[in-house]
């Protein structure tokens, strides 16, 4: 679960706040982040990520206290509970789809690449329809598959923390479907939670819950729960 | 670490053409310096060697450097031509060996050495196969000529006509290869020797026809008066020397006015050595005597600068080089900015990251280094092919 009190963050420079008294999350729900550009909604995946610290409060995910970490400590978190999605998607154009999908492993020398792992990536591959794909580079696939791989990379570790920062953005109406498939049958098979940022309305109903960051853009305060 | 190296190996291969570029770049710059001084080092102890066993070479006036080239290295460019008589002068004088040297010719791309069988004994020569000349028409390979070729002793090698429209000039002259010389590391290992007047015959000096006073050949006489005959130009010349026709071999005039483009002067001591470059100081003489060291020297100085100059600015450009592909490398780092975000974002610590980045610098660093040290071994194998390809141009 997560859980977030008292958080305040700026960026040191320029009029950008972000305040949150209070928001909880609980374990394998999903959330969507919706609200104007600028609110702050990709900061507090960035914030719960442990990429960027508060200036005040507390991010709880389960028992560890993020805000608390040393930043190698907030990097071993991330590595073993956070999988991320852009919606740039950010996969490495000089690496093959299956090397895309290994990524976490590679560059973490604390996670062990070994034949498990890769079978699971060509299981995941296979689910999500790209395994004929695997040895393609990024430039050679569709909006639609790359976000798939993306997907694939962010799962693959099986984090219990699954944040998606508008993943769908650049998707035609099928592919956002099959993509949003994707994340919410891995987030209930693992009892993921799932924190999306979306400006897609429609798609909305599909979380249990909606959060408006209107209320926490500036100096508003408020409460979500 | 080996993931991460991975992931640099990946990059450097995706970027294939960026990455050979640089690569290519670095070995230019580290082989350049290098390479040059080693194919020098090379060149001025072969350059040197060749000229330190080779006491004097008498010629005519004219460059000296030509000379010399042409008479060890029996380079391309002929010296000008002199009488055989200043060979037999310097063996009269009793000052030194003479070593009379006819290499105008060259069959198949190979130099034809006329000489005596003094050279031999002076180079220290060994025929390996075969046997010594003994006739005229006759050849011993250089042991290089014969393995490019493929020829041995009982097969034959044709010299090379100068102008197919001088009829009056030089014709081929069919050689038998009666022997094959052993291996000696030096351009005598890329030379067919022949006898002195076999060099003249193919001059066109000393050649061989068709009995004159044979009835067969009545319809090519022009005219007779007393011992002289004038034949027309269908009286068959003879262009191979063989046991039949030998004896119809015959020079005409003084041997001793034909021509030579060296004598290689062997004197006994530094005395007879000091007289006989004596002798050609004086203003009306035709012949020059050169010292083949103090002119190897002279060129090598030459050739010193020049490589300094080549260095000097081979290390301009190869800093310029360097900064452009540390530029390269930097600007490579700014457009990756969003590639490494995405590393830090999933996970990779700033020292694996790191480790990718450092690591492919490292690769084509390495990589250059490694090919360029291959080349320096290459010319130091073969710098000495080169030289002597350059030498005879």
């Amino acid at each position: 679960m997560i859980r977030i009190s008292d958080l305040e963050f700026d960026y040191g420079e320029g009029d950008f706040r972000l305040r949150i008294p209070e928001l909880n999350a609980e374990r394998g729900s999903s959330v969507a982040f919706v609200g104007p550009s600028g609110s702050g909604k990709t900061t507090l995946l960035n914030l719960i990520a442990g990429i960027v610290t508060p200036r005040r409060g507390t991010i709880e995910a389960g028992e560890v206290d993020v805000t608390s970490l040393s930043d190698g400590a907030r990097r071993d978190f991330r590595i073993r509970n956070v999988g991320l999605i852009f919606q740039e998607f950010e996969l490495l154009e000089y690496l093959s789809v299956l090397d895309n999908i290994l990524l976490p492993y590679r560059i973490n020398p604390s996670m062990r690449l070994d034949r498990d792992v890769r079978e699971r990536a060509r299981d995941l591959a296979g689910q999500v329809g790209i395994a004929d794909k695997l040895s393609r580079h990024p430039d050679h696939l569709s909006q639609g598959e790359r976000q798939r791989v993306a997907v694939c990379r962010a799962v693959l570790p099986e984090p219990s923390l699954l944040l998606a920062d508008e993943p769908t953005g650049n998707l035609d109406p099928a592919n956002t479907e099959r993509v949003l498939d994707i994340l919410f049958d891995f987030a209930g098979r693992s009892r993921a939670t799932l924190l999306t940022v979306t400006h897609e309305r429609d798609l909305l109903p599909r979380f249990e819950r909606v959060i408006d960051f209107k209320k926490f853009h500036a100096s508003e305060r408020g409460a979500a729960s | 670490m080996r993931q991460t190296l991975y992931l640099a190996a990946r990059y450097l291969a995706f970027h294939r053409i960026k990455t050979a570029i640089l690569i290519t770049s670095i070995t230019l710059i580290l082989y350049l310096p290098v390479g040059l001084r080693v194919l020098v080092a090379q060149s001025s102890e072969r350059l040197t060697a060749r000229a330190m066993a080779t006491p004097l070479i008498v010629g005519a006036k004219g460059s000296p450097l030509e000379l010399v080239l042409n008479s060890l290295y029996f380079g391309s460019d002929v010296p000008e031509k002199m009488r055989y008589a200043e060979s037999i002068r310097i063996a009269d004088s009793g000052l030194a060996l003479a070593i009379p040297m006819y290499t105008r010719f060259h069959s198949q791309g190979h130099p034809i050495v006329g000489t005596g069988f003094e050279y031999f004994r002076f180079r220290g020569l060994q025929v390996e196969s075969g046997r010594q000349i003994a006739m005229l028409g006759e050849c011993v390979l250089g042991s290089r000529v014969a393995a490019t070729l493929g020829v041995g002793p009982g097969d034959s090698v044709v010299s090379s006509p100068e102008n197919v429209f001088d009829l009056a000039g030089v014709y081929p002259l069919k050689m038998h290869v009666v022997g094959i010389l052993a291996y000696s590391d030096s351009p005598d290992d890329d030379a067919i020797f022949v006898d002195l007047k076999t060099a003249w015959v193919i001059e066109g000096l000393g050649h061989g026809h068709q009995d004159l006073s044979a009835p067969e050949a009545a319809s090519t006489v022009l005219s007779r008066e007393g011992g002289k005959v004038t034949a027309n130009a269908s009286v068959v010349q003879y262009t191979e020397i063989t046991p039949q026709n030998i004896d119809s071999f015959h020079f005409h005039g003084d041997l001793s006015g034909n021509p030579v483009t060296a004598v290689i002067a062997v004197p006994p001591d530094q005395k007879a050595s000091a007289i006989l470059q004596g002798r050609y100081q004086g203003e009306g003489e035709k012949a020059q005597i050169a010292h083949p060291v103090t002119v190897m020297d002279e060129l090598l100085d030459t050739i010193l600068t020049v490589q300094s100059f080549v260095v000097a600015g081979a290390i301009v450009v190869g800093a310029a080089t360097l900064a452009s592909a540390a530029l390269v490398f930097m600007l490579s780092l700014r457009l990756r900015r969003r590639e490494i975000e995405t590393l830090f974002k999933i996970g990779g610590s700033r020292r694996a990251v790191g480790t990718v980045m450092v690591s492919e610098i490292v690769a084509v660093l390495l990589a250059g280094v490694i090919l360029a040290a291959g080349l320096t071994f290459l010319t130091s194998q073969f710098g000495s092919v080169v030289i002597r390809a350059l030498i005879r141009m």
